[in-house]
């Protein structure tokens, strides 16, 4: 029976040899460009385009003035970058004593530094966050000085990019922790903590970000005694931190919707205590699910970052825009918001190829 | 705690279970149970669905909670008392029909964190007892795979060394085989009926009625929320007494 099957298998393989695939379909490009009336159309109107945005590239490229140390120069028709360059410092640090920009570079330095060696989750536990407090502070404290022979700089001077990556990343990792309270409060079965989680979320996200930033920046020192003066930029990144907070919130709790309830039970007929259970199955599964929400919370918070402007704090737009106010220059608005645009799309795009990254690495999981 | 127990003029048992009622808002789950599993004995439930099987076995250890009567697990009543509760689920293990593997731990992670997080087990000598449990239902191989990556069968495996790292003195099984491809049973009920033979004290909700007779010290039949009968295999099978339960098992042997 054995030496029987063998040999049909053996014979069957000889009558139906392995041949090699059929070679690719190639279809003409001509075919491809305007092979039916749809294609033919698209074709036309990415012509259409792209000769209409020919001044643009001429204007960008073909007559741009790249360097120059005179203003006047720029004044031919053409893209002015040599504007960029001549105030790189100032759309980069804004107001921050120029003997003294090393420390925000330096400050920027270690965030990146920190965060290069925050990305991979295999480092995650309670030595990082330990590292981050750390790393803040001494961020924070490049950023002061007043000690160590580092002269003072009130937060009134500070400016540029530096506020607004400290803006974003201090907003968003403040506010995560917030709105894992926020999340497990709003689906928790005692009244007080729900009410409370529902209420201030539904408060925050029913209020524009811009109505916030005016309430923290104009009304509450009305509100406060006049002794408690708290810092403008703390008090914008509080704001940012709370309205943070409500929509991270929302997204963590749609990612606690859908551990299925047997999770819990398993936890709970292991003996493992709700809290521990919480920390250790529920919320990190949580997590994992909507990674790409949560990246759009974050991309959305550091874009708007750039609406501390209204509110008078420097960040890197006001400084672009600031620097395109300067008379020596034939008013290069243009090109100090694309050079600015062009910094938020590379923190943007780093945003998402990370998460990208990161849900691979739990899809490589492959769990159901 | 165990001052908590109550002079008992029965003889001890592992569970016993008096008069226990439940109900799901006004739907009546549980009418007055009464149920004592001797140490050591391996009791099989079964029943059509909407019985109450699962929900009786899931009052054992508070996943569920009964409105009237009263459970106590090794001397130990179940009531309100989270230490009681507590003190219950350290002695009971519990197997599910979805297994309720945490998936973004390994197979090691899920024997090991447990004992880490319930009794604060050292997670090296946390992760010895998983290897060894692992062994136990022959997937040592297996250790450092996510649970996504296994059978069902070989995932069940692994829920039942899960629940055995606690040490526990009871295990409850409910359904452990019913949602699992029919070549993946056996490996299961297998590796059951191993633990039975070492004296673990059992409450199995199934309907592999192979295993129910060769396992089993009793078999019980419920139906509308009640136990209708319960009785020794060889003579559920044989000779069952009730028209409810002869009903059933015409439909489920043949």
């Amino acid at each position: 029976m054995t030496s029987l099957s063998i040999s049909h298998g053996h014979v069957a393989a000889d009558m139906l040899p392995a041949r090699e695939a059929p070679p690719i379909k190639r279809v003409p490009i001509v075919k491809m460009l305007f092979g039916d009336v749809m294609s033919a159309a698209l074709t036309a109107g990415a012509l259409v385009t792209v000769l209409a945005l020919m001044p643009a590239l001429k204007w960008g490229f073909v007559d741009a003035t790249w360097a120059t140390a005179d203003p006047a120069a720029c004044r031919a028709g053409g893209a002015c970058w040599a504007f960029i360059g001549a105030k790189l410092r100032f759309i980069l640090f804004g107001l921050y004593p120029p003997e003294e920009q090393w420390r925000p570079m330096m400050m920027m330095g270690l965030m990146v530094l920190m965060v290069l060696v925050s990305l991979s989750p295999a480092l995650w536990g309670r030595k990082l966050v330990t590292a981050w407090l750390a790393g803040v502070a001494m961020m924070l404290g490049l950023m002061w000085g007043g000690f160590a022979g580092l002269p003072f700089v009130p937060t009134s001077q500070w400016g540029g990019l530096p506020v607004t990556l400290l803006l974003a990343l201090l907003s968003l990792g403040c506010g995560f922790p917030f709105a894992v309270f926020l999340a497990l409060g709003r689906r928790s079965s005692l009244p007080i903590p729900r009410f409370l989680s529902v209420g201030l979320i539904e408060t925050i996200r029913g209020l524009p970000l811009v109505g916030l930033l005016f309430v923290a920046s104009i009304l509450l020192p009305l509100l406060l005694p006049p002794t408690w003066t708290i810092d403008k930029l703390g008090r914008t990144f509080a704001a940012l931190t709370v309205f943070a907070a409500a929509y991270l919130a929302e997204v963590i709790r749609g990612g606690l919707q859908a551990i299925p309830s047997g999770q819990v039970e398993a936890a709970k007929a292991l003996g493992i205590p709700h809290w521990k259970a919480i920390q250790h199955i529920v919320m990190p599964q949580a997590i994992q699910k909507v990674i790409p929400p949560l990246t759009n919370t974050a991309i959305v918070m550091v874009k708007n970052t750039s609406l501390v402007m209204i509110v008078g704090v420097f960040d890197m737009l006001s400084a672009g825009r600031s620097a395109a106010m300067d008379p020596v220059w034939p008013a290069p608005y243009r090109e100090a918001y694309l050079f600015v645009g062009l910094i938020y799309f590379a923190l943007c795009v780093a945003i998402a190829y990370y998460a990208r990254w990161l849900e691979l690495r739990v899809k490589a999981k492959d769990y159901r | 705690m165990m001052s908590a127990e109550k002079p008992s003029n029965r003889e001890p048992s592992a569970i016993a279970i008096r008069n226990l009622d439940k109900w799901y808002g006004t739907y009546h789950a549980l009418r007055n149970v009464t149920l004592s599993v001797k140490p050591g004995e391996r009791i099989v439930i079964c029943g059509p669905s909407g019985s109450g099987k699962s929900t009786l076995i899931r009052c054992v250890n508070h996943l569920e909670e009964h409105q009237q009567g009263e459970i106590v697990v090794n001397g130990v009543t179940l009531n309100d008392s989270l230490k009681n509760i507590d003190a219950i689920r350290r002695d009971v293990g519990m197997v599910f029909q979805h297994f309720n593997l945490f998936p973004h731990l390994t197979v090691l992670e899920n024997c090991a964190l447990p004992q880490i997080l319930s009794r604060g087990t050292p997670r090296k000598l946390a992760e010895e007892r998983g290897m060894q449990l692992l062994e136990r239902v022959r997937i040592p191989e297996q250790a450092l795979k996510y649970p996504g990556q296994l059978s069902g069968g070989q995932q069940q495996r692994v829920a039942i060394a899960r629940a055995l790292c606690m040490s526990p003195k009871i295990m409850l099984f409910d359904e452990p085989t019913s949602a699992l491809d029919p070549e993946m049973v056996k490996e299961v009920l297998d590796t059951m009926v191993a633990l039975a033979e070492e004296g673990m004290t059992m409450i199995v909700v199934t309907h592999e009625m192979g295993f129910a007779r060769r396992v089993a010290d009793r078999v019980v039949f419920m139906d509308r929320g009640a136990i209708v009968e319960s009785s020794a295999p060889d003579a559920f099978f044989d000779a069952p007494t009730h028209e409810r339960t002869k009903s059933f098992l015409s439909q489920i042997v043949h």
